[in-house]
C-alpha cells in the first residue's frame, strides 16, 4: 500500500501526520472545551433564568403607581401584600388564607399523585417482566405529557359539567335528581385535573428508584419469611426514597406555583399563590407581583431543602 | 416464572389499566366531540357527525386567527427543538469531564426545572422590560420593545427544555462504554471524528428523544410564555384564552387540530428511533463473531 492511500483511508497512522497535527500551536486544553460545550446553556440560563430572579428580587423592593414602575427603594409590594395581616388577628388575611388554600391544594393533590404514582411504578418495575412490554407501558403513561396540558383541562368539561356524561350517567341510574354542581370549576375538578396533568412527574423517579432495586434482596426478604407487605413496607420502600422524593417535589413545586390549572379548572374563582402573582401582573404592579414571586419562591425553597434533606439528588440523577 | 402470576398482579394491573383509561379517557372525549354536527353542543351526546367545526377553524371565520397562532407556535417549536439539542449534547458531552462551575450549571438546571414558571415568566418580563426602558432613556426614544417570540419567548420556553435534555444526556451517558471512544483513538481518530463516527451515531436516538422533548414542550408551553411572550399570541395560549369565552365545540376542535401536531411529531420520533435502534442492532457490533 502506498503512504498516499494509507494517509488518505486513516490520517493519524502516519508517524508524521500525527506529530504534526499534535505541534499545532491551536491544541485546545481540555478544560477549555468543557467551556466551550457548556457555555451556551449556561449563558442561556444566566440570561433568562438568574438573571431575572435577581430582577424579580430587585423590583420587589421598588415603589409603583397605577401605570409604572418607579425605580425606587420602597417596602410598599410586600406591606401591600401584607395589607390588614395584624389589624385582622386572629382572622387570616388574604395572603394568610390563599396560602393555607394553596398548601391544602398541594397537600391533596401530593397524597393522591404518590398513591397512584407509587403503584404504577411498582407494577411496571416488578410485575412487567418484559423490556418490550416494559417500555410500551412507560411509554403509553409518557405520551400524554408530550400533548397540551390545556386541552388535557378542557378535557374535562365534557364529562363534568352540568349535561355531562357523569352528570347525565348518575341521574338515569338515578343516584340523583339534579345535576351535581361541584363536578367542575371547583376545588375538586382542581385537583382531579392536577393530578391527572402531573402523577407523570411522580411515576417516573419512582420507576428509576425501584428498577435498580436488585431482585435478589426481594428474593432475600422472602427467603427470610417476610410477607409480602413486610417486603414492601422494609425492603422495597425505603430503596424507592429518593424517587419518591424527587417525584414529590416536582409534585410540590409545580402545584405551589400552579396558576393555568387553578385558573381553568377553579372557574378563575379559587385564590392561590401563583395567582396572585398573575392577578397583580394584569393591573401592571409588577412590584407587588415580583413581592408575591419573592415570598413563593421563599416558601417553596424551604420545602424543597426539607425534603432534600431526606435524599442527596445529585447522587440520585 | 412458572409458577403463574400472584394476584397482586392482576390487582396492580387492573390499577394500572384504570390509570391509562383516566390519563387518555377524557382527551378521546375531546376529539370524538370535535366532530359534532354543525348543531352540537360541547357536551355528549353527538349531535351527528361532521368536520363543521374543524373546517371552519381552517377557513378563519372562527375564533382566532389560527393560521398566524399555528405558524408562530411551529416556528418557535422548531428553533427551541434545534437550541436544546444542540446545547444539550454539548454540554452533556462537557459533564464527561470535571470541569469547574460543573456544579453552577447542574443545580442552575435543576433549579429551572422546579422553580414555579410564573416566576421565570415574570422575571424574564420585568428584565425586557428594564432594558427596553433603559434604551428609551440613552439611545432611541421611539423603541418599542426589545421583547417578542424570538427573544424573551425563546429564552422563556429553553429554560424550561434544557434542564428536561441536559437530564437526558445525563441518563445516556451513564449506559456509555468509554472504550469505544478510547478504541477510536487508537485508531487515530481526531476528537471530532471520534464524536461524529463513533459517539453520535451510539447516542443519535437519545438525541432524537431530546429533540421530541424540545420541541412537543414547546409547543404546547404555556406559564413560562404567558408574561415573557410579548405582544403575540402563540397557540396555547390562545386556547387558554378561550376556556373562559366560548360556548361551542370550536375549542374542542383547535384542541384537535393541536393535539394531532403533537401525536404527528411523537410518532415520527419514536418511529425515527425505532429505525434507528433496528438498524444498530443489525450492523451495530460484531464483537464475538470472531474473524470472517
Amino acid at each position: 500500500m502506498s503512504e498516499e492511500v494509507l494517509q488518505q483511508a486513516s490520517p493519524g497512522l502516519i508517524p508524521g501526520a500525527g506529530t504534526a497535527r499534535a505541534a499545532k500551536p491551536t491544541r485546545l486544553s481540555p478544560s477549555f472545551i468543557s467551556w466551550l460545550q457548556a457555555g451556551p446553556m449556561m449563558l442561556v440560563f444566566l440570561a433568562f433564568f438568574l438573571i431575572p430572579l435577581v430582577f424579580v428580587v430587585i423590583v420587589s423592593f421598588w415603589d409603583y403607581n397605577e401605570y409604572q414602575l418607579l425605580p425606587a427603594f420602597s417596602g410598599r409590594g410586600y406591606t401591600d401584600t401584607f395589607e390588614g395581616c395584624i389589624a385582622q388577628l386572629p382572622d387570616l388575611c388574604t395572603i394568610g388564607r390563599t396560602y393555607v388554600m394553596t398548601l391544602k391544594l398541594c397537600f391533596m393533590v401530593w397524597a393522591i399523585t404518590l398513591f397512584i404514582g407509587f403503584w404504577v411504578a411498582y407494577f411496571l418495575a416488578f410485575h412487567v417482566k418484559s423490556k418490550t412490554w416494559q417500555m410500551g407501558l412507560s411509554l403509553l403513561c409518557t405520551i400524554p405529557f408530550w400533548t397540551s396540558n390545556v386541552i388535557r383541562m378542557i378535557a374535562w368539561i365534557p364529562l363534568l359539567g352540568r349535561n355531562g356524561l357523569v352528570n347525565s350517567g348518575l341521574i338515569k341510574t338515578g343516584l340523583i335528581n339534579h345535576p351535581v354542581e361541584w363536578l367542575l370549576f371547583s376545588e375538586f375538578s382542581v385537583v382531579l385535573a392536577l393530578v391527572h396533568l402531573f402523577t407523570f412527574f411522580m411515576v417516573v423517579p419512582i420507576f428509576n428508584s425501584m428498577i435498580r432495586i436488585d431482585k435478589s434482596l426481594i428474593e432475600a426478604a422472602y427467603d427470610a419469611g417476610a410477607t409480602g407487605f413486610q417486603t414492601l413496607v422494609n425492603v422495597i420502600i425505603p430503596l424507592a426514597k429518593p424517587g419518591i422524593v424527587i417525584g414529590s417535589i416536582f409534585v410540590i413545586t409545580i402545584v405551589m406555583g400552579d396558576f393555568i390549572t387553578i385558573g381553568v379548572m377553579g372557574g378563575q374563582q379559587i385564590a392561590a399563590a401563583g395567582k396572585i402573582i398573575e392577578t397583580r401582573v394584569n393591573a401592571l404592579q409588577f412590584p407587588a407581583a415580583a413581592a408575591n414571586a419573592v415570598i413563593l419562591l421563599v416558601i417553596t425553597f424551604l420545602i424543597i431543602t426539607m425534603m432534600s434533606r431526606i435524599v442527596d439528588i445529585k447522587k440520585e440523577l | 416464572m412458572k409458577e403463574g402470576r400472584p394476584r397482586s398482579f392482576y390487582v396492580l394491573a387492573i390499577f394500572f389499566a384504570a390509570y391509562v383509561l383516566f390519563l387518555y379517557g377524557p382527551m378521546i372525549a375531546i376529539y370524538v366531540l370535535s366532530f359534532q354536527g354543525p348543531q352540537g353542543g360541547l357536551t355528549f351526546p353527538m349531535n351527528g357527525v361532521s368536520t363543521f367545526w374543524i373546517a371552519k377553524l381552517f377557513q378563519g371565520t372562527g375564533i382566532v386567527d389560527l393560521g398566524a397562532a399555528f405558524r408562530r407556535s411551529l416556528l418557535l417549536g422548531v428553533i427551541v427543538m434545534i437550541v436544546t439539542v444542540v446545547l444539550s449534547v454539548a454540554a452533556g458531552m462537557a459533564f464527561r469531564r470535571k470541569f469547574r462551575a460543573q456544579s453552577i450549571l447542574f443545580y442552575s438546571a435543576i433549579a429551572s426545572l422546579i422553580v414555579p414558571s410564573i416566576i421565570t415568566s415574570l422575571g424574564i418580563s420585568l428584565e425586557f422590560r428594564i432594558i427596553d426602558d433603559l434604551i428609551k432613556a440613552h439611545w432611541n426614544e421611539n423603541f418599542e420593545t426589545s421583547m417578542g417570540l424570538l427573544t424573551s419567548g425563546l429564552g422563556a420556553h429553553l429554560t424550561w427544555t434544557l434542564p428536561f435534555g441536559l437530564l437526558i444526556m445525563f441518563a445516556i451517558f451513564n449506559r456509555f462504554d468509554p472504550r469505544l471512544e478510547e478504541a477510536a483513538r487508537d485508531l487515530g481518530a481526531t476528537p471530532w471524528q471520534t464524536f461524529r463516527h463513533v459517539v453520535l451515531p451510539i447516542i443519535l436516538p437519545s438525541v432524537i428523544g431530546i429533540g421530541l422533548f424540545g420541541f412537543t414542550l414547546s409547543w404546547d408551553e404555556l406559564a413560562r410564555s404567558s408574561q415573557a411572550i410579548g405582544a403575540v399570541n402563540t397557540l396555547p395560549l390562545d386556547l387558554q384564552g378561550l376556556t373562559t369565552t366560548v360556548t361551542n365545540p370550536d375549542i374542542y376542535a383547535l384542541g384537535t387540530v393541536i393535539s394531532a401536531v403533537s401525536f404527528t411529531v411523537i410518532a415520527l420520533a419514536l418511529g425515527t428511533i425505532a429505525m434507528l435502534n433496528k438498524r444498530q442492532a443489525a450492523k451495530g457490533s460484531d464483537a464475538g463473531q470472531g474473524l470472517v
